[in-house]
C-alpha cells in the first residue's frame, strides 16, 4: 500500500531542495554579480559539458565485456560526424542509432 | 513571437525531445511498477523536474525513506545544478516575468541548450530561453505520463536510446571547443571529472568533481592573469578583477 501523506511529503522535499539549488545562485549573485561569478559563467559551460559526458558514461565498465567499446565507438562517431557536417540533429541521431544497433545486436 | 524564433527553438529542442520522452517513459514505468499511478508521475515531473533525481525518487518513495535522507540524497544528486545557475546569472538578467520559470526549469539538458547558444540575429534570445525550457518540460511530462499509462504495453526495443543524451552533450562539447581557442576549461572539466570518477567511484564523484573543477578554474585564472595580452576574451574579467583588487 502507498503511504499517501508520506509520499507527498517526500515529493515536496525533493522539489524544494531541487528548486533551492537552482535558485540559489540567482538569489545570491543577480545584483552586483561578483567578478569571480562572471568569470565562472564564461568558463564553466565548457568544463561542465565535459563533466556531463563523464556523468552519462559513469557506469561503463572498462574491465568487463563489452569494455566500453560501444560507448567509445559512438562518442567518436558523434565527434567526427559533427566536425565534418556540423549538423547537431544528424550527429545525435546517427550516434544514437549506432549505439542502439551495437548494444542490441552486437554486444548483447 | 516571430516565426524564426519558434522554428529555431523547436529544432534546438528536438534532441532533448527524443531523450526526454524515452527517459520519461522509463521513469513512468518504474514508478507505476511500485504502485504509483500516472497522477504521481505527473506531480513529480511538474514539481521536481529533474531526470536522474526522479529515478532515485522512485526508490525513496517505494522504500518509505525518511525526510532527512531524502533531502540529503536530493542535495547530492542535484548539487550540479548550482553550476548552471552560476553560469546563467548574467544571461538570465532582464528576462522579466518568465525568469522564475527559467530558473526552475534549468535541467542538464535545458542548460546545454541555453548556456553557450550563439543565436542567429533574427532569433529573440529571451523567447528562445523560454521556449526551449517549456518545451523540454513538456517532453519530460509527456514521457513520464506515457510510461505510467501504457509503458508496459510497449513492444519497441528502446535499449540504448538513452545514448541520445550523451550524444547531445558530446555535440555541445564539440561546438564549444570550436568556438574558442582557450581549451583549458574543457581539459580541466574532463580531467578532473575522470580523476574523481576513478578515485571516488560512479556514485560519489560529482561533488568532488565540482569542487575540483571550480578550484582548477580559479587556479587557471590566477596563472593566466599575468599574460592576459595574448589570450582570448575569457581573460577580460580577470584583468578587471585584478585591477579592482589592487
Amino acid at each position: 500500500m502507498i503511504n499517501v501523506p508520506h509520499s507527498l511529503l517526500l515529493i515536496a522535499v525533493m522539489s524544494v531542495v531541487t528548486i533551492s539549488l537552482r535558485f540559489l545562485p540567482f538569489l545570491l549573485f543577480s545584483k552586483n554579480t561578483p567578478k569571480a561569478v562572471l568569470y565562472l559563467g564564461e568558463v564553466l559551460p565548457r568544463a561542465i559539458m565535459a563533466m556531463l559526458v563523464v556523468y552519462c558514461l559513469k557506469n561503463v565498465s572498462l574491465i568487463s565485456a563489452p569494455y566500453g567499446i560501444p560507448e567509445a565507438v559512438c562518442v567518436l562517431l558523434v565527434v567526427i560526424l559533427h566536425k565534418w557536417k556540423h549538423n547537431t540533429l544528424l550527429s545525435i541521431l546517427m550516434g544514437t542509432v549506432c549505439y542502439m544497433v551495437l548494444v542490441q545486436g552486437i554486444f548483447t | 513571437m516571430n516565426k524564426q524564433t519558434l522554428k529555431y527553438s523547436v529544432l534546438a529542442s528536438l534532441p532533448v525531445m527524443a531523450g526526454y520522452i524515452v527517459l520519461g517513459i522509463g521513469f513512468g514505468i518504474l514508478l507505476a511498477g511500485k504502485g504509483y499511478d500516472f497522477l504521481w508521475a505527473l506531480l513529480m515531473s511538474l514539481t521536481i523536474y529533474a531526470g536522474s533525481m526522479q529515478y532515485v525518487g522512485v526508490e525513496l518513495l517505494a522504500g518509505g525513506a525518511s525526510l532527512i535522507s531524502t533531502a540529503l540524497m536530493t542535495l547530492m544528486v542535484n548539487a550540479r545544478h548550482l553550476f548552471y545557475g552560476i553560469s546563467m546569472v548574467e544571461n538570465y538578467k532582464e528576462t522579466g516575468k518568465v525568469k522564475p520559470y527559467l530558473m526552475f526549469a534549468l535541467t542538464d539538458e535545458t542548460y546545454s541548450l541555453v548556456c553557450a547558444a550563439k543565436l542567429p540575429e533574427e532569433v529573440d534570445r529571451k523567447q528562445y530561453y523560454f521556449l526551449v525550457s517549456a518545451m523540454n518540460q513538456c517532453y519530460w511530462i509527456l514521457g513520464s505520463l506515457l510510461g505510467a499509462l501504457i509503458g508496459n504495453g510497449l513492444s519497441f526495443n528502446t535499449k540504448g536510446i538513452e545514448f541520445s543524451m550523451t550524444a547531445l552533450f558530446v555535440v555541445i562539447f564539440v561546438k564549444q571547443w570550436e568556438s574558442t581557442k582557450n581549451h583549458m576549461p574543457a581539459f580541466i572539466g574532463l580531467g578532473i571529472s575522470l580523476l574523481c570518477l576513478l578515485v571516488f567511484g560512479a556514485d560519489n564523484f560529482l561533488i568532488p568533481a565540482m569542487l575540483g573543477i571550480t578550484t582548477g578554474l580559479f587556479i587557471l585564472r590566477r596563472l593566466t592573469a599575468g599574460k592576459a595580452d595574448c589570450q582570448g576574451t575569457d581573460i577580460s574579467y580577470v584583468q578587471e578583477g585584478e585591477e579592482n583588487n589592487d
